[in-house]
């Protein structure tokens, strides 16, 4: 990049601004993992000594497992339900001339600009006059819908930047359209879509706004977390799961970002 | 309707997108085994009558037939029509081989037959033994061709090529130009070429159709396109030529003559003409068809003298211009550098003849 | 090579191809009616999650209570009783100040840290944006949770103080109060302003810059003049994205901000709970879009304002 060497100067005061916020940013969300393996049940200063203790007792509690294994089969189905629907919703919005696109595009990412309250009372509102019981399923439902956008602003981007002769190019050679998308559409928007489950299953296992709302007798795992922070004597533990939960977002995230990058060094061409 | 006798039909075909018309009520014939071009500027609907006719996009009036057969319900993936496409659209996650055996999935062939067909294809194309390429590790021409041979292994009616060479420099592409046409002649497959480049499109074709505007300005063979033009727009697109304002004069009978700026008053042929008396016409010459000699010819029926304005060396030839009287623009005359030529003394005096045959003369409507 | 067709294609040639349905034929000349088409069930999903339940939440906010139903008799009360009492018309203002500071204060801090990734950082930029953004991904509960643990009255700040003697009674504002929303919120949203806030730089023309030098300015002048300028459509998109969601926020005054804290989040949420009166919280939650939209509306026109005043 031609930026010569006149604005390239390094600016100190701005490096250790930098440094400075990203220290701020991370150290309260590690003070969690800090206070987890802390011989107490005081969270303060100072520490009292290395433990294990909380960790080891996370492992006998059944709620624990229960409201884990409620977050991941909502997380689950829908992450691969907002992912297909995303899929094909950014399929249409590239490749076909439609009246009303922006418009479209606009309400489809609705969510994101709305207060979640308002969607998880609203759902409660409407779910309540239909008769249906609050349930894991409910939660689904809100989770879906918040993760739509998500998804869709994640494989947009695959799609815009794939060229749409390609697709026509296996037309033309006798595939109709169900073989050209899994033959041709589905490998090269691949990465996007791992990115896109990854995505999703992170926001809705996270998600507690709306849950708190919909949520039946199945606690997701957020919702048991708000319950016990009740309870001072049972503050180490939800340290210690709250601690596992960050490092499994990290991780997945990570790794969502990573194939994203690597997905895109795979299509490029040599010139 | 009565299927048509020539292997494509395209009959009063138009195009909207929206409200833009891009095809405006074009009819064509091509022919079995034909190279056949659609020449014209960037926007001018050449792109999207090939796409119509390989059912990517639908036409808005009129009848497509291939065959014999209607093709406006019968969507791409059923047509016996293949395209290379203009960027060759190679899929980047499978290799050459693949690539290249694509389409042959629904024939459910056994492996061998398949591998030998694919061999065979890697053979025509001069890249025997990339099989096992990455495709996109290799360069435009390779892929260019692999995209050719992907078409082709199908054993198509008719091959649809949109500006497949628009991509490639310049000795590169001369020599795929020639390859084509040979692989052509070799296969026999109807080939609907698309092309910007009139040099491409008259040493290429067996017929171009100029296309402007969504219209068909002229649909002739290269020879005719280029020596008898039917209109300023197809005589101006290819190669330069010459415009003398003119009249008709006739007087009764078959002879006639035309006065042109310039030029004087040349007898043509009455057929050429067809025009009574005192009509305006333009008449086109070709700058090549002028003869240059530093004193009048005496054998030549007519002649000009003209001053030297200009003068541009080409190598193999050079392109002079120069001014006579009657006319306000300067005559471009071409002609090809036999012996070695001091350059002419441009401006000054210097005097040169122009003669030419009135044969070579074209007629058209004055515009 | 003669052009023989091959047997498959013989069959194809030979018969007419097979008559497609109507359906088909419809489908293959209208482009628009497949995309619509292939989008129905993302559209039939969102229709059924954003559109009905606002009808519905418009209906119940016209009905009131009636013991453990409701009288479904359309009325105006709630909206009445909005306007009028003056609880409602405090919370609403403190939680538009509260939001509104935080959002400042976001953008404000947010803006050197994209300016520097944007300008000065040229390897690996993609792993800077990676770990800006990483801490959004997990759970916000648990964000919101960190900062209780580091306000606490027995948290980290006044522990860590005292054990270093700097204080001798733990500070008691930390807790419980406005600017402990704030600074949670600032927090928690940091990432929703980097982002939009760092594209925008990014895009910016280098060689706008350099002309910029070329005629005379110096870094301070043109910053102000071109950098800061050019940048202002990521600035007012990570406005709204941090303004308005958390205006609507209840887990964060809930779990530190006291009554001092409170917003209008948390009544719409009691509504919903222990008070039992739903068709007032669907009418706060209108008031509240109502509100929102009003004021975006006000910025967007402010900024349309100052940018015609400024070119």
């Amino acid at each position: 990049m031609s930026q010569g060497t006149y604005i390239k100067r390094h600016n100190r005061a701005l490096q250790v601004y930098a440094v400075a916020f990203l220290i701020v940013l991370y150290v309260p969300v590690l003070f969690i993992p800090l206070f987890s393996f802390n011989d107490s049940v005081y969270v303060r200063f100072p520490l009292e000594g290395f433990t294990l203790q909380w960790y080891v007792e996370l492992w006998s509690r059944e709620p624990v497992w229960n409201a884990l294994w409620n977050s991941v089969r909502v997380g689950a189905v829908v992450s691969v339900i907002a992912t297909i629907l995303g899929v094909v919703a950014a399929r249409a919005i590239t490749r076909y001339r439609m009246p009303g696109k922006t418009a479209l595009v606009t309400f489809i990412m609705m969510p994101l600009v709305i207060p979640g309250i308002i969607f998880g009372v609203a759902l409660l509102v409407l779910l309540s006059r239909m008769g249906v019981p609050l349930s894991l399923y409910t939660v689904g439902l809100g989770h879906l819908i918040f993760c739509l956008p998500f998804a869709v602003a994640t494989l947009l981007p695959r799609f815009e930047g794939f060229d749409p002769s390609m697709e026509e190019a296996s037309m033309d050679l006798g595939e109709n359209g169900w073989w050209t998308f899994w033959r041709v559409t589905f490998p090269m928007v691949f990465p996007g879509v791992v990115a896109s489950l990854l995505l999703t299953f992170t926001i809705s296992f996270d998600e507690f706004i709306m849950a708190f709302f919909l949520t039946g007798t199945d606690p997701t795992l957020p919702m048991y977390i708000w319950g016990q922070l009740r309870f001072p004597q049972q503050f180490p533990s939800v340290l210690a799961l709250s601690a596992l939960i960050l490092i499994a977002s990290f991780v997945l995230v990570f790794v969502a970002q990573w194939i994203g990058r690597v997905g895109l060094d795979q299509n490029r061409e040599t010139p | 309707m009565t299927p048509p006798n020539a292997f494509i039909s395209i009959r009063n075909v138009s195009k909207f997108f929206g409200t833009f018309q891009a095809i405006d009520d074009v009819s064509m014939e091509i022919g079995r085994g034909e190279f056949f071009s659609l020449l014209g500027a960037s926007g001018c609907g050449k792109t999207t009558l090939l796409r119509m006719l390989a059912g990517f996009e639908s036409t808005s009036q009129g009848e497509i037939y291939i065959d014999g057969q209607p093709m406006s319900d019968v969507p791409p993936h059923h047509r016996p029509v293949n395209m290379v496409f203009q960027n060759y659209a190679i899929f980047p996650h499978l290799n050459v081989r693949d690539n290249i055996a694509y389409g042959l999935r629904k024939q459910k062939l056994p492996k061998p037959k398949r591998d030998a067909m694919v061999d065979e294809m890697l053979d025509l194309i001069k890249l025997p033994g990339y099989g096992g390429r990455k495709a996109n590790e290799l360069s435009g021409g390779q892929r260019q061709r692999i995209a050719l041979a992907r078409a082709l292994i199908l054993r198509p009616k008719v091959l649809l090529l949109d500006e497949p060479l628009g991509a490639l420099d310049k000795q590169l592409r001369e020599q795929m130009q020639l390859e084509l046409r040979a692989l052509q002649r070799q296969v026999g497959i109807t080939f609907v070429f698309v092309t910007h480049d009139q040099e491409e499109a008259l040493t290429l074709s067996d017929r171009i159709a100029v296309m402007s505007g969504g219209r068909v300005l002229q649909l002739d063979t290269p020879t005719g396109l280029y020596e008898t033009p039917k209109s300023r727009a197809v005589a101006s697109f290819i190669g330069s030529i010459n415009f003398f304002r003119g009249t008709v004069r006739r007087n009764g009978g078959t002879a006639g003559a035309v006065e042109a700026e310039g030029l004087g008053t040349v007898p043509v042929a009455a057929e050429h003409l067809g025009r009574p008396d005192g009509t305006p016409v333009l008449v086109a010459l070709r700058p090549e068809k002028f003869a240059l000699s530093a004193s009048r010819p005496a054998d030549a029926a007519h002649a000009v003298a003209g001053r030297l304005k200009t003068a541009a060396y080409l190598g193999e030839r050079s392109h002079y211009y120069l001014e006579i009287e009657g006319r306000d623009e300067p005559v471009a005359v071409s002609s090809q550098n036999l012996g070695r030529i001091a350059a002419a003394a441009e401006g000054g005096d210097t005097t040169l003849w122009l003669s030419w045959s009135p044969e070579s003369m074209v007629i058209l409507e004055a515009e | 090579m003669v052009d023989t067709p091959h047997p498959n294609r013989q069959a194809e040639a030979g018969a007419p191809p097979g008559r497609p349905s109507r359906l088909t034929a419809i489908l293959h000349r209208s482009e628009a009616l497949r995309g619509y088409l292939l989008m129905s069930p993302t559209l039939l999903i969102m229709t059924l999650g954003i559109v009905i339940p606002f009808l519905i939440l418009l209906v119940m906010s016209s009905w009131s209570r009636d013991g453990f139903g409701f009288d479904t008799t359309p009325t105006i009360n709630n909206y009445l009783r909005a306007w009028s009492e003056p609880v409602f018309g405090a919370l609403l203002t403190r939680s538009f100040w509260i939001s509104g500071v935080a959002t400042v204060a976001t953008v404000v801090l947010c803006y050197p840290m994209a300016y520097y990734v944007a300008f000065h950082v040229h390897r690996r930029k993609m792993l800077w944006i990676i770990l800006m953004t990483l801490p959004f991904w997990t759970s916000y509960l648990l964000r919101v949770f960190a900062w209780k643990v580091i306000l606490g009255y027995e948290g980290v700040i006044n522990s860590g103080l005292m054990s270093l003697g700097f204080i001798e009674a733990p500070l008691e504002f930390l807790l419980y109060s406005k600017e402990a929303v704030i600074i949670t919120l600032a927090h928690a949203w940091a990432a929703f302003a980097i982002l939009p806030i760092y594209v925008s730089l990014e895009k910016i023309d280098r060689s706008l810059l350099e002309a910029a030098t070329d005629l005379g300015d110096g870094p301070v002048r043109r910053f102000l003049r071109v950098t800061l300028p050019l940048s202002m459509p990521g600035v007012i998109a990570a406005s709204f994205l941090i303004f308005i969601p958390t205006t609507g926020d209840y887990i964060t005054p809930a779990l530190l901000g006291g009554p001092d804290g409170a917003m209008i989040g948390n009544f719409i949420q009691l509504q919903f709970g222990p008070v039992n009166n739903w068709p007032m919280g669907a009418t706060l939650a209108i008031v509240l879009m109502f509100w929102i939209a009003a004021v975006a509306l006000a910025f967007l026109l402010l900024t349309r304002k100052l940018q015609e005043r400024l070119t």
